[in-house]
């Protein structure tokens, strides 16, 4: 199960309250849990990274056992503390804009 | 007739302001959408119920909502905008070729008659068309793909497809709007479009026969009377009596030309409005004194309209899609400000009170007349 913490902004869209928690086939990876995200709440696509290329938009982050994840490659494996539901994954909303 | 419904867009959410037909005690519901920027929130001519709402943020993109009661309730429809095809280069600010980026949605137009239907012009300009109500949108390419395309440039605010105009009297005919290329006609439901500028100057166009590249701000048109049509250009007001065809200034005694938004009575084809605004460097009004200002005999002599607005230390600016026109028989006219401030009158423009005085900086303002 994995763990993931959205912005106050996609919570509101998701209809959710708090964390959100997912389950995720194969390699837990960025890129695969940002799909089990957005399968499960389609209204997510294209807010979080772009519909095509998944490129992550400018002023989202990622974040988790307070490393800073934004720059990884999407494929690379996420920690073994967020595999396994010790740690949330954190989508964050970039400090900007008023 | 017994009320009407005003549709708000500001910088940080939506607002719904309701009235009956007297336009003096107002019901206001809002923010809906809180923080996003609504750029548009359009109800459909064909079912009142039915709205449509451009929602976006610089974090998380493009949203469209959509309501089905009145703007009651709201939920996200589709919002995925891709252009047709390969989309190719237009031109940066500096001259060189810059890839075509869906930015975001600025203007919604509903189908006259299809609730289901409904047109977005977006930034970088393109427009778009959806059939499902607004599960799905195809861009109708024969705009963007124009031969002139490439040459296309951003205005200051971004290169917007800010206007559309459905005509209601010839089946297919249209126009759009686009900053700073100018305005297009299409005759066929929009699969295939041409400028028409002819007429326009634009001081920083060096061909005074340029066929695009003008500043247009927003057009305007009578249902009764589609042929004419109204234009605020960056600088200058301007009129034409040949759908597009050619232009002719009107800009007449106004104290400046400068301004975005243009609007026609409800009842009164010859009745215009707009706001002048010092200049394209500063953007308030002249003197710090927000005039409306109303032609009655389409364009030239024009009279300012005080009455109600405040005539000392007003330094807002009204955006282009932040005027519109009830259509109650004594026209209702509106219009919001950057400073948050929603005017309404009830007579036609003779005088004004604010609906509400602080809102986030409004973006648009649109009217349904209710039955």
């Amino acid at each position: 199960m994995i763990r993931v913490v959205l912005p106050a902004h996609l919570r509101t869209l998701a209809r959710v309250d708090g964390e959100v928690r997912l389950d995720v086939a194969g390699a837990v990876t960025q890129r695969s849990v940002l799909d089990a995200l957005e399968a499960r709440y389609p209204v997510l696509a294209g807010t979080i990274r772009d519909r095509d290329g998944g490129r992550r938009r400018a002023f989202v982050r990622f974040f988790a056992c307070e490393l800073d994840l934004s720059h990884e490659p999407p494929d690379a494996p996420l920690p073994e503390a967020v595999a396994s539901g010790a740690e949330p994954y954190l989508i964050v909303g970039a400090m900007a804009g008023g | 007739m017994t009320g009407v419904r005003v549709l708000v867009g500001t910088r940080k959410g939506a607002f719904v302001l309701t009235s009956d037909g007297q336009r003096e005690a107002w019901d206001v519901s809002g923010p809906n959408f809180p923080g996003w920027e609504i750029y548009h929130v359009a109800g459909s001519p064909a079912d009142q119920d039915r709205l449509y709402a451009s929602q976006s943020t610089g974090w998380f993109g493009q949203l469209i909502q959509r309501s089905d009661d009145g703007g009651a309730s709201w939920a996200p429809v589709g919002s995925e905008f891709s252009y047709d095809g390969v989309p190719g280069t237009h031109q940066w600010y500096d001259g060189t070729p810059h890839p075509w980026e869906f930015a975001r949605v600025w203007h919604l137009e509903p189908s006259l008659d299809d609730p289901d239907t409904v047109y977005a012009g977006v930034e970088d300009a393109g427009l778009f068309r959806s059939d499902d109500g607004g599960h799905h949108w195809q861009e109708l390419p024969g705009l963007r793909g124009h031969d002139s395309g490439p040459s296309w440039q951003p205005g200051a605010g971004g290169m917007c497809l800010h206007t559309i105009v459905l005509d209601p009297a010839t089946p297919g005919r249209m126009f759009a709007a686009i900053s700073a290329a100018g305005a297009f006609r299409s005759d066929d439901a929009g699969q295939t479009w041409r400028p028409v500028n002819r007429g326009l100057h634009s001081d920083g166009i060096p061909d005074p026969d340029a066929e695009v590249g003008h500043c247009v701000h927003r057009i305007a048109q009578h249902p009764a009377r589609p042929s004419v049509l109204y234009m605020q250009k960056h600088w200058d007001v301007m009129r034409s009596d040949d759908a597009g065809e050619s232009w002719r200034e009107v800009s007449g005694n106004l104290p400046t030309d400068f301004g975005f938004p243009i609007g026609v009575h409800a009842h009164e084809p010859d009745t215009v409005y707009v706001v002048p605004i010092t200049s394209d460097s500063e953007h308030f009004p002249p003197e710090g004194r927000l005039r409306v200002y109303r032609s009655r005999t389409g364009g030239d002599d024009w009279e300012p309209l005080t009455k109600g607005l405040p005539q000392k230390h007003c330094y807002v600016n009204v955006l282009r899609d932040a005027m519109a026109v009830d259509a109650l028989d004594s026209c209702g006219v509106y219009f919001g400000t950057t400073g948050g401030q929603v005017y309404a009158s009830a007579d036609s423009g003779d005088s004004w009170a604010p609906i509400v005085r602080d809102l986030p900086a409004v973006l648009s303002v649109e009217v349904q007349t209710l039955p």
